[in-house]
């Protein structure tokens, strides 16, 4: 028997918690969805789960050589936050994100290699599960087992956007488990003091492995977390793929604004064990239910349906099209070899040439001297309130006078760049 | 030119790399108006802003997380980790995340973490680490760890240009007790490469970073005794110059390594097992290490000098192995 004690978490685990938004501040609304867009949305949660149920099939014959995790119930998150992504956004799925990637343009081809180890998978069998990625195109940082690795990641890659002039956003996501984390805590403070454009979806299943939230958090909220770190945030029902949608959007939005970084708890329910391996009887009886009568994919049908947005002939269109997907690419992965052993010696050092060069979007005499040189110095515009300083016209330069072959930049730069440095610095703040 | 010191050697690598290339920037704790813990980097901010000279929250793991994401979109992210020891709060981070990446998913990451690093500075347990093997058990990173201010500046240019991520250890015992004069031209020093830094014949003393030159002062010694130490400089760990090692044992068939890293587990061991595999057959005498002790680095002056490998324990090492 415990002791009574009032910090202990309730016992059972609530059957379910809310998506009410608890005191923040409304998300602004986007626009209506399209039809398409609709459509879209439904395409993506239905060909997830497809993706998932024909894994479900490969791992029961044993084609599956390590582990497989469900994102049963939970493709509303995926696909509704990836889709507020544009092609030149940056992102970077959690084992459970197969929507997202899909989404991001990854084949499903792609899934089954990876999952079956083939030599043709993106990892080229050196590593399995969404553990890949693509620098060149999609822009899909690969994810790793530690989690909340990805948030500083991530908040590097947006910072790095922003400094290239990209105008990029960068999202990644987290379970209710991984929001304990060191790497959790540390990246979204460093993304917050930093205004990164970083979208953090907190994806609540209620379970971490077998542990429930209320085990983990001693909050009803998970959001409640980015408060603490001045970060903007926002509830959504999880299982609602529109609403995930435009809240996504939203904070897309806000941080392609260049207002800094937005966390998003999306309440949800994990409808499997960890993996395939676990049976999750420590599910509470009737959590499976009371989840289960919110299905995502069967509440944006009923959706579809009573909004006259689609017919039976629509439906089975877009079931045909994820059927002939499907096979295709299962025949494809089933049909690939398995690596050459002698690939396991290779890589792990990048012997060639980089695969990305930076592309820069904004003139790079911003960011060269002069045009970048500032005072060393904290500005105090109120005692109590230090901010970087800016470039000062006829402030000392850098005393650094290198070799004389370069002598120190003149002190003169051209009018107009101390003020955009100015207004850059300003604007950052 | 005028002689300058160890430290000024990397400030000066930092600026003109910087200069060269605008997708170097430098991010850590301390470095843009303070100019760092010991002020490596002062001067940068004035010159290329706070775009490219961040200071962080104190959040080792963010540091590197954040600079290896920049490294994906391009950048060349130079981090700064305020003492080598605190490289532990991000060892998932470098070892999970960074190594990893090109070999996984074939993401270079094109990142340096300069670590002021090493004893004989009085910082006790927690400010005196040589914590680099840690680091070469990892595939994936390259370890820098120079001990002349040529080479540091040279080595460090090398590693910014390189496409992985490369642990550069500055050596503070060295930062400001050394002065070189430098080439004005553009030079690199290739990582990978040892330096046979004293040429000799009866026995090869292997090291690297302050004890290189430790190595040095007791080949002097050695020669007033008529014995001739050839003494090599690692320079990087990784990848390991084994050829120069092995060359060298092949001519005076007896090594000597010394290194200022705890004894089980320093690379001493791995070297005795590249000579075991490569070198068998050139042994006159038993493979010899000078190390400092398993334990932590301890505070006190008397203490620290016991832990910390002394001259005349090389000299009394090196004078027992030349008698096989």
């Amino acid at each position: 028997m415990f002791p009574k004690n009032t910090l202990r978490p309730a016992w059972p685990p609530p059957m379910h918690n809310t998506a009410k938004n608890n005191g923040r501040a409304k998300v602004t609304a986007s626009p209506a969805l399209t039809r398409e867009q609709h459509l879209d949305l439904y395409f993506f949660m239905a060909l997830n789960r497809a993706v998932e149920e024909a894994m479900v099939r490969l791992f029961r014959q044993n084609k599956i050589v390590g582990g497989l995790y469900s994102s049963l119930g939970q493709e509303a998150v995926s696909v509704g936050t990836a889709y507020a992504l544009e092609k030149r956004d940056w992102m970077a799925p959690m084992i459970r994100n197969i929507g997202s990637l899909l989404v991001k343009g990854v084949p499903p081809r792609d899934i089954f290699t990876q999952h079956m180890a083939r030599y043709t998978s993106p990892t080229k069998g050196k590593d399995g599960t969404s553990h890949f990625g693509d620098l060149k195109n999609l822009h899909i940082v690969s994810p790793i087992s530690m989690l909340g690795d990805l948030i500083p990641v991530m908040t590097g890659v947006a910072m790095a956007g922003r400094y290239l002039g990209q105008k990029i956003v960068a999202m990644t996501w987290i379970g209710d488990g991984g929001s304990s984390t060191g790497a959790f805590h540390e990246g979204l403070n460093l993304a917050a003091v930093q205004r990164a454009p970083l979208v953090l979806v907190l994806e609540n299943n209620q379970w971490a492995y077998s542990t429930p939230v209320s085990r983990q958090v001693p909050l009803r909220d998970l959001a409640d977390r980015a408060r603490a770190y001045g970060v903007h945030s926002a509830i959504v029902d999880g299982n609602d793929v529109a609403a995930v949608y435009q809240t996504a959007k939203a904070a897309v939005d806000r941080c392609r604004a260049g207002q800094g970084p937005v966390l998003i708890e999306a309440k949800t329910m994990r409808m499997r064990g960890h993996a395939q391996h676990d049976p999750a009887e420590y599910v509470p009886q009737g959590m499976f239910e009371y989840w289960k009568a919110r299905d995502p994919i069967e509440r944006c049908e009923k959706f579809l349906t009573a909004n006259k947005l689609w017919d039976a002939k629509t439906k089975s269109e877009i079931h045909a099209r994820i059927d002939g997907l499907i096979k295709a690419d299962l025949e494809f992965a089933e049909n690939s070899p398995l690596p050459p052993p002698e690939l396991a010696e290779q890589g792990v050092y990048c012997e060639g040439p980089l695969c990305l060069e930076p592309r820069w979007e904004r003139p790079i005499a911003e960011v060269t001297p002069p045009g970048c040189s500032v005072q060393a110095a904290w500005k105090v515009s109120d005692p109590g309130s230090i901010e970087a300083g800016q470039a000062m016209p006829g402030a000392p330069l850098a005393k650094f006078t290198r070799m004389e072959k370069t002598p120190a930049a003149p002190r003169s730069p051209a009018k107009g760049s101390t003020k955009k440095i100015a207004a850059r610095s300003k604007g950052r703040r | 030119m005028e002689p300058v010191t160890f430290l000024e050697a990397i400030r000066q690598a930092l600026f003109e790399e910087m200069d060269r290339d605008p997708a170097v920037i430098c991010i850590g704790e301390d470095i843009s108006v303070y100019g760092g813990a010991f002020k490596v980097t002062a001067g940068l901010l004035e010159r290329f802003g706070w775009e490219r000279v961040i200071d962080t929250p104190i959040s080792e793991t963010a540091i590197i997380g954040a600079a290896c994401g920049m490294s994906y979109l391009g950048l060349r992210p130079v981090v700064e980790l305020q003492f080598v020891d605190f490289i532990a709060c991000c060892f998932n981070q470098l070892t999970n995340f960074v190594a990893k990446s090109n070999y996984r998913w074939g993401a270079p990451v094109p990142m340096v973490v300069r670590a002021p690093s090493g004893g004989g500075v009085h910082g006790g347990p927690f400010h005196s680490g040589n914590p680099e093997m840690y680091f070469m058990h990892t595939p994936g990173l390259k370890i820098v760890y120079p001990s002349t201010p040529y080479d540091a500046k040279g080595l460090m240019k090398a590693a910014i240009r390189d496409n992985n991520p490369v642990l550069f250890f500055e050596h503070k015992f060295l930062y400001r007790r050394i002065k070189e004069a430098l080439p004005a031209e553009d030079y690199v020093v290739p990582l990978g490469q040892a330096m046979v830094r004293r040429k000799g014949s009866d026995l090869t003393i292997v090291s690297y970073a302050a004890m290189a030159h430790t190595s040095l002062e007791a080949a002097a010694e050695l020669a007033k005794e008529g014995i001739e130490a050839e003494v090599i400089d690692l320079r990087t760990l990784v990848p390991l110059d084994q050829e120069t090692i092995v060359n060298s044992v092949k001519k005076t068939n007896k090594i000597l390594i010394v290194h200022e890293d705890t004894r089980t587990g320093g690379i001493a061991g791995e070297i005795a097992a590249i000579l075991n595999e490569q070198a068998f057959e050139h042994l006159d005498g038993p493979i010899t290490r000078v190390t400092a002790l398993d334990t932590p680095v301890p505070y006190s002056p008397p203490l620290e000098e016991r832990f910390l490998p002394q001259l005349a324990d090389i000299v009394r090492a090196a004078r027992d192995l030349a008698r096989f």
